[in-house]
């Protein structure tokens, strides 16, 4: 018995070493969005196309789709454009919110480099960005048929990064993703 | 030599870290709120500073909004309760205190009980080791053998 207690440091030094090896893969920039699993939060902002007409949350239900936050001031959103056009081509739907730009550079930018999305905010003062709890394009939601926030993904989405997000998709619209 | 001291001071005092804004008031209260609270919220971007000291966009953002609602006559906890709400617990300097928290916050004064309750234990077993040593005397013919081996040694 008397031995035993003898290895009670052993065994907590075990135990601790497994809880903090652990903590060494966690990525501590990556937050946990606090939206997961809530509705898209209510907006009534400008298209980015068209100023006269005027998109809300009831105009990203319908279908599995990824939202992406982008600008034109931000590197990454360069990096991962391509990608983004991949999916597209893949038949997904992207809904963009173009965060905290100039309507004329955006514009210029999906004549440039293509316009992967269905829709695109246009988030001037970054508003929507605000409740969403963007902090750093690009960001990318994955939303289900009712408009909930099923997943975020910080970063640029990269070939890496895509197929778990379609997996997600695939398993939203095999759920119905919601009734339609 | 003092204008270095002063230099110094002036270069690592807290405050001069601190962001400028340029925000006006209502009264020196709300002041001291918009202080504490950018002081106590921290920025999700860059993940070591709060609010008051990050020159990040986003801690921008955020430290306009922390004033709007001061301005709009919100109470601390709506706007806490506004930033968690988008941002989550993360943001908290201060954790609350709930059912995830309670190993945070408790922990320690768990650990501390529980070095209480062995030094007690340790102490009190040596007590009652001691004791029985001290009622632990030797029957006559022990004694009389010590006695004379003393004996012994005194002759020499």
């Amino acid at each position: 018995m008397r031995r035993l207690i003898l290895f009670v440091p052993l065994a907590i030094f075990f135990v601790l070493g497994i809880f903090l090896y652990q903590g060494l893969q966690i990525d501590p920039t990556k937050l946990p969005s606090a939206l997961i699993d809530k509705p898209m939060p209510k907006f009534e902002l400008t298209s980015l196309y068209d100023e006269q007409t005027l998109l809300t949350e009831a105009d990203l239900k319908g279908k599995p789709a990824l939202l992406n936050v982008w600008a034109t001031w931000c590197p990454s959103c360069k990096q991962e454009h391509a990608q983004l056009n991949k999916i597209k081509e893949e038949g997904y739907v992207i809904y963009g919110i173009n965060y905290k730009d100039e309507r004329g550079k955006a514009k210029e930018w999906l004549r440039r480099y293509l316009d992967p999305y269905a829709a695109n905010v246009f988030d001037e003062k970054g508003a929507l960005g605000l409740d969403l709890g963007v902090y750093g394009a690009p960001e990318t939601y994955v939303l289900d048929a009712n408009g909930v926030i099923r997943y975020k993904h910080v970063g640029v989405v990269d070939e890496k990064v895509w197929p778990q997000l379609r997996n997600l998709l695939q398993e939203l619209a095999a759920n119905g993703g919601g009734a339609q | 030599m003092k204008r270095w001291l002063v230099t110094l001071l002036v270069l690592f005092s807290a405050q001069a870290w601190a962001v400028i804004d340029a925000y006006e008031f209502k009264d020196e209260e709300t002041r001291a709120r918009f202080h504490q609270l950018t002081e106590e919220l921290r920025c999700p971007k860059c993940q070591n500073q709060n609010l008051a000291d990050s020159n990040s966009p986003i801690a921008t953002d955020l430290r306009g909004e922390v004033y709007r609602m001061l301005d709009e006559g919100e109470d601390d906890s709506a706007i806490v309760d506004f930033m968690v709400a988008r941002y989550g617990e993360f943001v908290l300097y201060r954790p609350r205190v709930n059912v995830d928290t309670y190993l945070l916050w408790y922990g320690p004064f768990a650990l501390l009980a529980i070095g209480f309750v062995v030094v007690i234990v340790m102490t009190r077993r040596k007590k009652r080791q001691q004791a029985t040593q001290d009622t632990d005397t030797l029957n006559d013919n022990e004694r009389q053998q010590l006695n004379s081996l003393l004996d012994q040694d005194a002759d020499k």
